[in-house]
């Protein structure tokens, strides 16, 4: 027994030991975030608040469970002479008493629990509202008072990310899988509802600064609300699978100084008006849909938005991830008519992941197929103009 | 009482189905040849409740391996920031079917192996109460599995929308969910069936004198969770098959465009979900409370409470299934409601952690491997219990939800929890089954890498969750890189330490040391008290008499 005993310890002692090393071995300025971020709203400051009141509950509980545990263990051992008292297998007035106390602690917690819950559900008398619409796989923020809406994507560029078999080739950004092209702005000390939904399947808006982890349903719509203290920039991810690119749909709030966000709000509604009139205008300023571009100018410019909004899943090679992400290299739409293929991209493919790109540009869509029909060996030869896509408009 | 039905019951059961050879691979021995039929009818045929426990117990280990390995893909993916291993999509698909293999094909299985193995011996009957019916139910499962499995090599792969299967999302995928969802099915039907079974058994052929209130705590356990299984399987089956007829009759009933509501499917599934938690660690609970008396050789305490906590508890796992979908968007008074129900499953549960320490109050205790893998339960399940608490509280789970938290959370509640109450179990009557003793040494030390590799893999995904780092993602930002390589590290020596486990057994069932009819001084039901090691073939054919 006393040399199985030596064995195990060394045993154990040279897992722990390699353990150690690994642990050793990782950088200083290895990040160990062991909690809640620190909150950034009324809402946010008493989740802190409730979830270290019970931690600290649980701590003085396990102390004494664990406590009665080792306790035993280290006293009643047959190995030390303990005889077992055989009729110590009842006792109503202790079992009254470790039912009833529970009851109070839970008690403890219900009641400041409960007055979150209220305020956290209390949507009423907003100072602005901002609808919140999920997609596969980004986030759209419409300012319906403002007539300003914008979609907001993930920024990091696909060549940081990798795949399997092709690492990386540029190095990870500090801001990797959490940086946008358009953030969320809003000023600091307004109440903000936001309402929120889905275009496709169900999303998760959540930003845990701000307290908020609000699912987006397809047709339905749900609020809620927050007031941030102070100006700065807070991050959150998409909470709930939604495909294949859950992981990569961050959203980016930056709570501005009331003046700083009245600017914005005048660039914005400059740049991405959903006034009817102006939209048209300015879906993209400089669009002159009847302009005639060369093979080269569309395919220099359609590989830009490819790199924007197809690689992901059509992949740079243009070889797809069949089943679920078929090839355009060789596929028959692209190979067809330009009809089809700038259907299929302004409507998408109900019940696939092909979403409707319609909210890109004229130039954009027609720049876009036109790459795609003359690149990773297919050479149609065809040309797709602005005009085409635009009368293809409903 | 009923004695003369229970004779009758059991013996026109047994009696002229197959007995064959010794089948390689722990099949229990026998000691009677009624008919020679060669080991593969034997393994077909079987209507006996040995040989039907081990081919559970057999099928759930297969199965624990396979989802294991799945889990230490995960893993390796997430060692390190960017995507190395396998394609979102495919991720997506191991969480899944991890998932669904951990619960539907593994613990579920293994819980009702033991049940075919012990209930019969501990209320000393004969045999189940319909063993043809237990031969089909193990064997609806072989196809249930091809199916999981094969769904990985069809055009789209593998259902890849969490186990949870929540639409519109499962409605996007391929032909791989169809399989899942009739694999869901089968698994249903079977465990549906094996509840039957078992209630009836324990309900009927009891020994006279073996009256409720004295049977051992896991028959009990097990017939409050056949219950909750009769109870809710049905229902998965109902929210599953309209997933089907969603995707492919042109239904409506969670597509809002249709007039229906995705979250309605959730409500429906969480209805089954949530007692499925408890059905993965009820008979676990009945487990312990064997284990530990044993090793303290004291009666348990407070065996009535114990019971009537159990109770209590599957009464309750009916009405908290809310606290899943605190992010929907439900009313104020709903996440009350759900908040409340949910904080009050820590009083029973907390009677019975205070049980089992009063157990080893006052006792005479030795620790022999399944005593540490109940010691191991009791100190890892408390501390799951506490991050339930925690993820009770609407507020905080918020911030919580869909996070590692509460993959931390599930974790050491079901590993620590299902496992090793199962582990402890088989270590504890495998010289029963067996008539032959495991090595204690390697025991020992497949409990000791297991229990600091568990915490090393799970105890950081809390400080991932509390940092903000969703599940079900293959990539991460940089700042969760540390926590995630400590935990991959983890997670392969845990999972390779299984391996010990399984050696530990296959060696002692070819060359174990004789075990004695009665291993474990402080054990007092029936197969210890009554039966040789290793138990005969047919147990009790006449009922034993109890004073």
């Amino acid at each position: 027994m006393q040399k199985t005993n030596k064995t195990l310890w060394q045993l154990l002692r040279s897992t722990g030991g390699a353990l150690l090393l690994v642990l050793a071995a990782i950088p200083a300025w290895a990040s160990y975030d062991v909690n809640i971020p620190p909150p950034a709203t009324p809402i946010s400051t008493q989740i802190y608040g409730l979830h270290m009141h019970i931690l600290w509950i649980c701590v003085v509980i396990f102390v004494i469970v664990f406590g009665a545990m080792f306790y035993s263990i280290f006293k009643f051992r047959k190995s030390k002479g303990a005889v077992a008292d055989v009729n110590f297998h009842e006792s109503t007035l202790i079992e009254i008493i470790w039912t009833f106390i529970p009851f109070v602690i839970l008690i403890a917690i219900a009641v400041p629990a409960t007055k979150t819950v209220l305020d956290m559900k209390d949507t009423s008398n907003p100072d602005m509202t901002i609808k919140v619409t999920g997609f596969q796989w980004g986030w759209r923020y419409d300012y319906s008072a403002d007539e300003v809406g914008f979609y907001s994507n993930l920024a990091t560029p696909w060549n940081q990310i990798g795949q399997p078999g092709e690492p990386a080739t540029e190095k990870k950004g500090d801001e990797y899988l959490l940086e946008v092209d358009n953030p969320l702005v809003v000023p600091v000390g307004k109440r903000v509802r936001l309402l929120v939904t889905s275009n496709d399947v169900i999303h998760g808006w959540y930003v845990p600064q701000l307290g908020i982890n609000q699912y987006g349903i397809p047709g339905f719509i749900k609020d809620v609300w927050f007031t941030a203290d102070k100006a700065g920039t807070f991050k959150g991810q998409c909470s709930q699978i939604c495909g294949k690119l859950h992981g990569y749909m961050p959203i980016t709030v930056i709570v501005k100084t009331e003046a700083d966000y009245a600017k914005w709000l005048e660039e914005a509604k400059g740049k991405w008006s959903t006034k009817v009139a102006v939209a048209a205008a300015a879906a993209a300023p400089e669009e002159d849909v009847s302009k005639k571009y060369s093979m080269a100018e569309l395919k220099t410019m359609g590989e830009k938005v490819y790199a924007a909004n197809c690689i992901a899943c059509h992949q740079p090679t243009g070889k797809g991830m069949p089943p679920a992400f078929p090839p355009l290299a060789g596929s028959k739409v692209v190979l067809a008519s330009a009809d089809q293929q700038i259907n299929v991209v302004l409507n998408g493919r109900p019940g696939t992941a092909m979403q409707s790109f319609a909210r890109l540009s004229n130039t954009d869509i027609a720049s876009v197929i036109t790459f795609t029909k003359n690149s990773f060996g297919n050479s149609t030869g065809t040309l797709v103009q602005p005009a085409d896509v635009k009368a293809a408009r409903k | 009482m009923a004695n003369a039905a229970t004779d009758t019951l059991a013996h026109a059961a047994t009696h002229g189905h197959a007995h064959g050879h010794d089948v390689p691979g722990g099949l229990a021995g026998h000691d009677d040849h009624h008919d020679h039929k060669g080991p593969w009818t034997r393994i077909f045929t079987t209507t006996n409740h040995k040989d039907i426990g081990s081919m559970y117990l057999w099928f759930a280990f297969f199965m624990f391996f396979v989802g294991g390995g799945m889990a230490l893909a995960i893993r390796a993916e997430l060692f390190q920031p960017g995507l190395q291993i396998v394609h979102p999509e495919m991720f997506n698909s191991l969480t899944t079917v991890h998932a669904l293999i951990m619960i539907f094909g593994a613990v579920m299985p293994a819980f009702v192996g033991f049940a075919n193995w012990l209930v019969p011996m501990q209320i000393g009957a004969a045999d189940m109460a319909f063993p043809r019916m237990n031969n089909w139910s193990f064997w609806i499962m072989i196809p249930a599995a091809v199916l999981l499995f094969g769904s990985f090599f069809v055009p789209g792969g593998a259902a890849a929308s969490g186990w949870t299967l929540y639409p519109p999302l499962v409605t996007q995928s391929g032909i791989g969910t169809d399989m899942t969802i009739l694999a869901i099915h089968l698994l249903g039907a079977s465990s549906i069936m094996g509840s039957i079974n078992i209630i009836t058994t324990i309900l009927n052929l009891r020994a006279p004198g073996m009256t409720l209130m004295r049977m051992p705590l896991f028959c009990w356990t097990w017939l409050i969770t056949a219950y909750l299984l009769i109870a809710t399987m049905p229902v998965l089956a109902g929210a599953v098959t309209m997933l089907l007829t969603d995707r492919h009759f042109g239904t409506s009933f969670f597509n809002a465009a249709g007039g229906g509501d995705p979250t309605m499917f959730m409500h429906i599934f969480w209805f089954f979900g949530h007692p499925e938690v408890y059905i993965l660690i009820l008979p676990a609970f009945g487990i312990v409370s064997q284990i530990i008396p044993a090793f303290a050789r004291k009666p348990l305490f407070g065996y009535a409470s114990m019971v009537y906590a159990t109770a209590s508890i599957a009464i309750l796992s009916f009405i908290v299934w809310g606290h899943h979908m605190f992010t929907v968007g439900m009313p104020a008074a709903g996440q009350l409601f759900f908040m409340f129900a949910t904080m009050l499953i820590a009083v029973p549960t907390g009677v019975k952690i205070f049980n089992w320490i009063s157990t080893m109050w006052r006792g005479s205790l030795t620790f022999e491997t399944p005593m540490l893998f109940c010691i191991g339960f009791l100190c890892m399940f408390t501390l799951g219990g506490f991050s339930g608490l925690v993820l009770s509280i609407v507020a905080v789970d918020i911030t919580l939800h869909n996070t590692y938290y509460v993959v931390a959370h599930f974790h050491y509640v079901l590993f620590p929890g299902a496992i090793w109450g199962l582990t402890a179990g088989v270590y504890f009557w495998l010289p029963k089954f067996t008539g032959k003793m495991y090595n204690e040494k390697l025991g020992k030390l497949h409990f000791w890498i297991s229990a600091i590799a568990f915490n090393v893999t799970f105890f950081p995904q809390h400080f991932l969750g509390l940092a903000g780092m969703p599940r079900r993602i293959p990539d991460y930002a940089l700042q969760y890189t540390e926590w995630n390589q400590i935990s991959t590290i983890g997670a392969f020596l845990l999972g390779f330490s299984q391996l010990i486990f399984l050696y530990n057994i296959v060696t002692t069932i070819r060359s174990g040391e004789k075990a004695k009819d009665k291993q474990w001084e402080g054990a007092d039901s029936l197969e210890w008290t009554h039966l040789p090691s290793p138990v005969p073939y047919h147990t009790f054919e006449t009922a034993p008499v109890l004073k």
